[in-house]
């Protein structure tokens, strides 16, 4: 047990940590916070002026605002959809005994290690370019015309490539939690006679259901703030099709040069992200208990 | 699924596992094959899989134009620089949460993986504006200053986990000899979470090697590693596909040995312990 002495030992060596991450987390944040209230252009740094709540209002009428947060939740959706679903499946079939299940499982793995601005710019040339990439081939040898992919579907292309990234995440962590599932349990139910979907459905499914709720949170906080994707790929374009909020803010901030605007931006996405959080650490906290 | 299976089916499932395995790893196979091509062959149409001239020179290439080893060498010494000094704040506060709790420490730590969970976006203005007037963009220092500090939860986080499977008994004990509070973390505890240590510095490294918001938007070319170099290819002034996939191959290969080691790390750290 902790003494008088590790006690306060233990309050020593923990507090550099605690002060750092104090500083980090909550200076930025309300400096974002007190920005958020001014005008403040870095291209006229002279005139600012508190404004309250206009920059919010502005930002928030703004259509490019609306779409944003449109493409930012399509994003977010779909991706999990593909990933999850997909993620399940490739994990059933990975747990299987098949001959060479080890090379199989660094395969799968292998694509969520690769930097996002390689995996962008990989599918959006070697791949999806409609002249000389791989899918055009595809396209032309089975006798249809190949897709421009960035051009006519930008944020369907964005959704594959991000798919792509976190497909294997959620087949790792839906992988691991199938293999806690004990041979106690799979015999009983072969015996029972249950048939793959009720096997599924009645033991697989409820097994893995908070792994699956786990990988949806913290997918969703990441996806929240996809940025290298669509920065080397579309730049958030054509118009605005590809641009989510992260994406938004820092048009506003360095390329717009409108400190203000930016940060009411940040703020909605701090809002956003906390929202998945709340429930995220409620998980996270009762795994602690245990 | 538990059910006996007959051959038939046991080789159509080893045949669809194998099918999805490598559609999901194409795109990584189709980077490394491409990287061997000459640009022309590397827009070839149809495309050619395995002959054609291979050669090197694309990697020599990248490094003559681009001085491809300066980007290299930035993101060796940000993604493990920033760690180890990582690690000296983390390793002691782990070991407080682990050996020394409090009644705070569950919020505690609660509430430095909330830090986690803040959105880049949210802090970019500040950070970009203190960075600028502090002369801190585009400067190692700045960047790694960033990195430790998003990496900072995870770490003390992961080794809370390790130091908790350590009996408290023998670091009692090193106590009961009278050694110092510095001496049982340095000599007795450090060792015995090596392995620990090891797969938390692991999984940071691969984190910060991909980190790709901080390091595009305060970096541009002194302090730029290769998630920069490789952005650097967006411009659209013509192909240049097999130097591209040279670059990316160099920019991947050692994290994906890395990944591949630490598999296991990887879901006990991305999911903080909420899957086993």
């Amino acid at each position: 047990m902790a003494t008088q002495q590790t006690a306060s030992a233990g309050r020593a060596l923990v507090s550099p940590s605690v002060i750092l991450l104090f500083i980090w987390m909550i200076v930025p944040l309300v400096m974002t916070l007190y920005f958020s209230t001014l005008r403040y252009s870095l291209l006229d740094p002279d005139n600012v002026g508190f404004v309250g709540l206009q920059n919010y209002t502005s930002f928030l009428t703004d259509p490019d605002f609306i779409a944003a947060l449109i493409n930012t939740l399509v994003l977010v959706v779909s991706v999990l959809i593909i990933s999850v679903c997909g993620g399940i499946l490739v994990a059933l079939l990975m747990d299987q005994p098949v001959f060479g299940q080890n090379v199989l499982r660094l395969m799968v793995i292998a694509p969520f290690f690769v930097m996002p601005t390689v995996s962008a710019l990989v599918w959006k040339n070697l791949l999806m370019n409609p002249d000389s990439g791989f899918f055009a081939w595809i396209a032309k040898s089975l006798g249809f015309q190949p897709i421009v992919w960035f051009t006519n579907w930008p944020m369907l292309s964005v959704i594959i490539v991000v798919s792509w990234e976190w497909l294997p995440f959620a087949s790792l962590i839906l992988l691991t939690a199938l293999q806690s599932l004990d041979e106690e349990q799979k015999e009983a139910a072969s015996l029972d006679g249950a048939g793959p979907f009720s096997y599924f459905g009645y033991i697989v499914l409820p097994h893995i259901a908070r792994a699956i709720t786990v990988v949806i949170l913290i997918e969703t906080i990441f996806l929240l703030s996809v940025f290298a994707e669509i920065y080397v790929t579309t730049s958030g374009g054509p118009g605005v099709a590809t641009t989510n909020i992260p994406f938004l803010v820092y048009k506003q901030a360095l390329l717009n040069f409108d400190v203000g605007s930016a940060s009411a931006g940040g703020i909605i996405a701090v809002i956003l992200a906390n929202i998945v959080a709340f429930f995220l650490m409620r998980i996270i906290g009762r795994n602690l208990e245990g | 699924m538990a059910m006996k299976k007959s051959t038939g089916e046991r080789i159509g499932i080893t045949v669809l596992a194998w099918l999805v395995a490598f559609i999901i790893f194409f795109p990584i196979l189709w980077t490394i094959l491409t990287s061997f091509k000459s640009e022309l062959d590397a827009i070839s149409m149809p495309p050619k899989f395995l002959f054609f001239n291979w050669t090197l020179e694309n990697y020599t290439e990248v490094q003559h134009r681009s001085n491809y080893l300066h980007y290299a060498w930035n993101s060796i010494l940000l993604s493990i620089g920033a760690n180890i000094v990582g690690l000296i704040f983390a390793i002691p506060a782990a070991w407080s949460m682990a050996f020394a709790p409090g009644k705070r420490t569950k919020d505690l730590l609660m509430w430095m993986l909330s830090t986690k969970m803040m959105p880049a976006v949210g802090v970019l203005v500040p950070l970009y504006l203190l960075f600028k007037n502090l002369g801190l963009l585009d400067s190692l220092f700045g960047i790694g200053l960033v990195l430790m500090l998003i990496n900072l939860p995870l770490l003390i986080w992961m080794l809370y986990t390790y130091f908790k499977e350590i009996p408290n008994d023998i670091l009692e004990a090193a106590r009961m000899d009278g050694a110092s509070l510095i001496n049982e973390i340095v000599y007795v505890l450090t060792p015995m979470a090596v392995p620990g240590i090891a797969s938390t510095m692991l999984l940071a490294i691969i984190l910060s090697w991909n980190e790709a918001f901080w390091t595009l938007n305060l970096a541009t070319s002194n302090a730029a590693p290769l998630t920069a170099f490789i952005a650097s290819y967006s411009a659209p002034e013509g192909y240049f596909w097999a130097k591209l996939s040279a670059a990316s191959t160099l920019a991947i290969a050692p994290i994906l040995i890395l990944g591949w080691f630490s598999q296991k790390q990887l879901v006990r750290g991305l999911t903080f312990g909420a899957v086993k």
